[in-house]
């Protein structure tokens, strides 16, 4: 994942208030400090009230389109189980799932019209053997702060792609306020620690 | 030096970097965040929200009459709310420039309707600009406040959802005073559009237009990009991004400009490809315009469509007639929807719950509370804009008599009806009837991410100001029925409904509680319930409030006890539950405490 000609593309999803857009801004922050283009772009607005949100980011040389074209995302990153089928056409062929091994239960299902689909993460791997799947809520309260579930999964992220950590690293250390600058790098540490290579 | 930044962001930023001295906006997604970030980040620009698109616009005209650079910024269908002031602006022309910023929401993300803003340029006959990218958002602010002091026209800059929240690099610069001197200057000619000065000017805009349809022709942001020659493309805004995605060995027309068209531009450019496309998101406008230049157009609408916004793989299929990515495809499984929903403690749900058990029918509005058309609560049977339900309703008691009677009531928001609610409020006082209007009064402008209003006591940069005190603006209207409540008192609203819809006369409720996201002035207790799950006998009456901080839970058959009828029981999710009581209180069996 080196050839610094083709433009990468990771879409990140999960649902409104899960820190999702702050995860894809230090991504996107990053790789426009690696030197990359970068285009990002998510949908406000109704999605924050709870809602599936999705955002996209892209970097290489020069990037158009501000959004993934459907097939080709590169990887996909989801924080909640359902919403990774929900954006699964998204992916590309031989493209990598991150997932969060967590169910946010949404309206039809808390009010007993629906069930909660049966055996997602199984239905994920069938069709991408390498799916890493963190369980990142828990991993989270153990490090001692449950709101840096994002950046758990961007370390766990960083290591499918070709920008050195040091640059996450201080990405985050400038846009984080300092009392929650160590927890965070260790969240990042602890997230790269999950995948192997 | 290059910032990532969103299309709010870089216009916020061109505002600063162009001079622009006064700003001013009313909040619409997705064009809330250009006066949020000029608030915050550049004390240099006089800004405040408005209440509402109309005000902003005279509020800018007013800066800009004096000399002064000026923004006004709003979403699609703020310019509806703006087109008064808006089209004869077109005739009085500026002093120092004025940019009208307008948002577009193609595919409707938070809008009621996809209308394309272009035609207003075109029906105003001012002059309209659009960027591609986050630099162009920029740049194209100083461009248009050039324009229109050099044309003496307002200029629209029209972003759009994926302009407005896309974020991508941009230069940053400093900043340069605009050029006029500021002052009192009379000239009722060129400014008081009496019928006998109106005249005066209308032969002026006619002819500004043939001068900015020949400055379009060497403008730089119309370019002329040659590729391969099979396929000439005009594309504008991200669509043109989009297509340069997907076809970028072939030959394109940019137009940064879309209104008015450069004639010659558009007619060398399809002398020299073989099969001329127009890729653009809404409307046929630069079709139809290049079409009445005489020129054949091979491809547009027919292949893009009129509805929805355009994506990557729609302009694929469009331009070649499939996709080249090779999608690993869906996985087989029927999901559930994942709609927007109120809060956990939000207090629409508990007013909608005390609306519900009325069984009224609601002429609602636009804000938080629209959700409360979705299911479970189900509790909206009208929305069509910014301050609509109160005149609806109003008319709707006055057609049908006893038939609407003690049934039809208007609901809307607090910063809805300062935008809009007061006239139509000021017309059901004057002309009467019976209809019960209710405030949802939660102390913000929710929806687009909480912010201040002339209700709140608080501007733009937090400087303490003036409240509204809605009790009194009703009196002072005549109403002699008004009742302020706390909503989450559900059974209260009740009796204080019942009331009211039984009235001979209009009624004023007030149902106040600021929203469950608001840190200050909280009355939430933040204090989870809990509820017995021996006891509860699955009613479902709390879980049909669609509250995310409950749940059912389903009891099959074998795990079913002897004698146990209930399919069913009720939890509360404790990391999500703020207190609010409103499942306490439509609980018939006292089964919800507070936790221990």
């Amino acid at each position: 994942m080196s050839n610094n000609n083709r433009v990468y593309n990771v879409l990140i999803v999960g649902v409104g208030g899960q820190g999702i857009i702050l995860a894809s801004d230090v991504l996107a922050m990053t790789a426009a400090r690696h030197g990359y283009d970068v285009k990002k772009n998510e949908i406000h607005g109704m999605a924050q009230r709870g809602g599936s949100v999705s955002s996209h980011v892209r970097f290489g040389k020069i990037v158009s389109s501000p959004i993934i074209k459907m097939g080709e995302a590169d990887v996909l990153l989801s924080f909640e189980q359902i919403e990774t089928l929900r954006y699964f056409p998204f992916l590309s062929a031989n493209g990598k799932v991150i997932v969060n091994d967590l169910k946010v239960l949404p309206p039809a299902v808390f009010t007993g019209q629906m069930d909660y689909p049966a055996g997602v993460l199984g239905k994920i791997k069938e069709k991408v053997p390498d799916t890493v799947v963190v369980d990142a809520d828990a991993l989270a309260k153990k490090i001692g702060n449950p709101r840096i579930v994002n950046v758990i999964f961007l370390g766990v992220l960083s290591k499918f792609l070709d920008i050195p950590e040091h640059t996450y690293e201080e990405v985050l250390k400038e846009n984080l306020k300092p009392k929650l600058v160590d927890i965070n790098l260790k969240a990042f540490q602890e997230g790269r620690s999950l995948v192997k290579g | 030096m290059k910032e990532i930044m969103s299309g709010n962001e870089a216009i916020a930023r061109g505002a600063y970097e162009y001079g622009v001295r006064l700003a001013s906006a009313y909040p619409g997604t997705p064009s809330t965040e250009i006066l949020e970030n000029i608030g915050a980040k550049y004390p240099e620009i006089v800004a405040g929200w408005a209440p509402n698109e109309k005000v902003a616009v005279e509020v800018a005209a007013g800066a800009c009459y004096g000399g002064a650079r000026a923004m006004a910024a709003m979403k699609h269908v703020g310019l509806n709310v703006a087109a008064d002031p808006f089209m004869t602006l077109s005739y009085t022309g500026v002093n120092g420039g004025l940019v009208i910023v307008v948002c577009d929401d193609p595919e409707m993300h938070s809008s009621q309707n996809e209308q394309d803003t272009r035609n207003y340029a075109k029906f105003a006959k001012v002059p309209c600009i659009e960027p591609s990218d986050s630099q162009e958002a920029k740049d194209m602010v100083g461009e248009a406040l050039k324009i229109s002091e050099q044309f003496d026209t307002p200029v629209v800059l029209l972003s759009s959802t994926r302009i407005a929240h896309s974020m991508s690099l941009v230069e940053i610069g400093n900043r340069v005073e605009g050029p006029r001197e500021l002052g009192l200057k009379k000239d009722p000619v060129k400014n008081v559009m009496l019928p006998a000065m109106a005249r005066r000017r209308h032969p002026i805009v006619e002819q500004r237009l043939k001068d900015l349809a020949q400055f379009a022709e060497t403008w730089p942001y119309n370019k002329i990009i040659m590729g391969d020659p099979s396929v000439g493309i005009i594309a504008t805004g991200v669509a043109f991004q989009y297509a340069r995605e997907v076809m970028p060995e072939a030959s394109f027309l940019k137009l940064g400009m879309v209104w008015p068209l450069p004639e010659k531009l558009v007619k060398d450019f399809a002398s020299r490809v073989k099969k001329l496309v127009v890729i653009e998101d809404l409307d046929p406008f630069i079709e139809e315009g290049v079409r009445l230049m005489g020129v054949k157009v091979d491809a547009g609408k027919d292949v893009t469509g009129l509805c929805s916004e355009l994506s990557p793989e729609k302009v694929e299929v469009a331009l070649k007639g499939a996709s080249s990515a090779k999608s690993i495809g869906p996985i087989d499984v029927e999901l559930p929807m994942r709609p927007p929903n109120m809060c956990p403690g939000c207090p629409h749900r508990a007013a909608f719950s005390a609306l519900k058990k009325k069984k009224v029918y609601v002429c609602g509005d636009i804000g938080c509370y629209t959700l409360g058309a979705l299911q479970p609560l189900g509790m909206l049977d009208h929305t069509l804009c910014m301050g609509a339900g109160i005149g609806i309703a109003a008319g709707m008691g006055r057609a049908l008599g006893d038939l609407a009677k003690g049934k039809a009531v208007a609901v809307i928001g607090d910063s809805t009806f300062f935008h809009s609610g007061m006239t139509p409020l000021l017309e059901l006082a004057y002309n009467g009837g019976s209809t019960t209007v209710v405030i949802l009064d939660n102390r913000t402008t929710a929806m687009t991410g909480a912010q201040h209003h002339p209700g709140t006591g608080y501007t733009l940069r937090e400087a303490p100001t003036i409240s509204v005190d809605i009790e009194k603006l009703g009196e002072s209207f005549g109403f002699k029925r008004i009742r302020t409540i706390n909503p989450y008192k559900v059974k209260e609203m009740e009796e204080v409904l019942a009331d009211e819809l039984a009235a001979n006369e209009p009624s004023l409720i007030i149902a106040r509680a600021p929203c469950a996201l608001l840190k200050g002035d909280r009355i939430l207790s933040d204090k989870p319930l809990v509820i017995d799950q021996e006891a509860c006998r699955g009613c479902k009456a709390c879980i049909n409030t669609g509250c995310p901080a409950l749940e059912y839970v389903k009891i099959t058959e074998e795990e079913r006890g002897e004698g146990e009828k209930r399919k069913g029981y009720s939890r509360i999710n404790k990391t999500l539950c703020v207190g609010c009581g409103v499942c306490q209180e439509v609980c018939r069996f006292d089964n919800i405490q507070e936790a221990s």
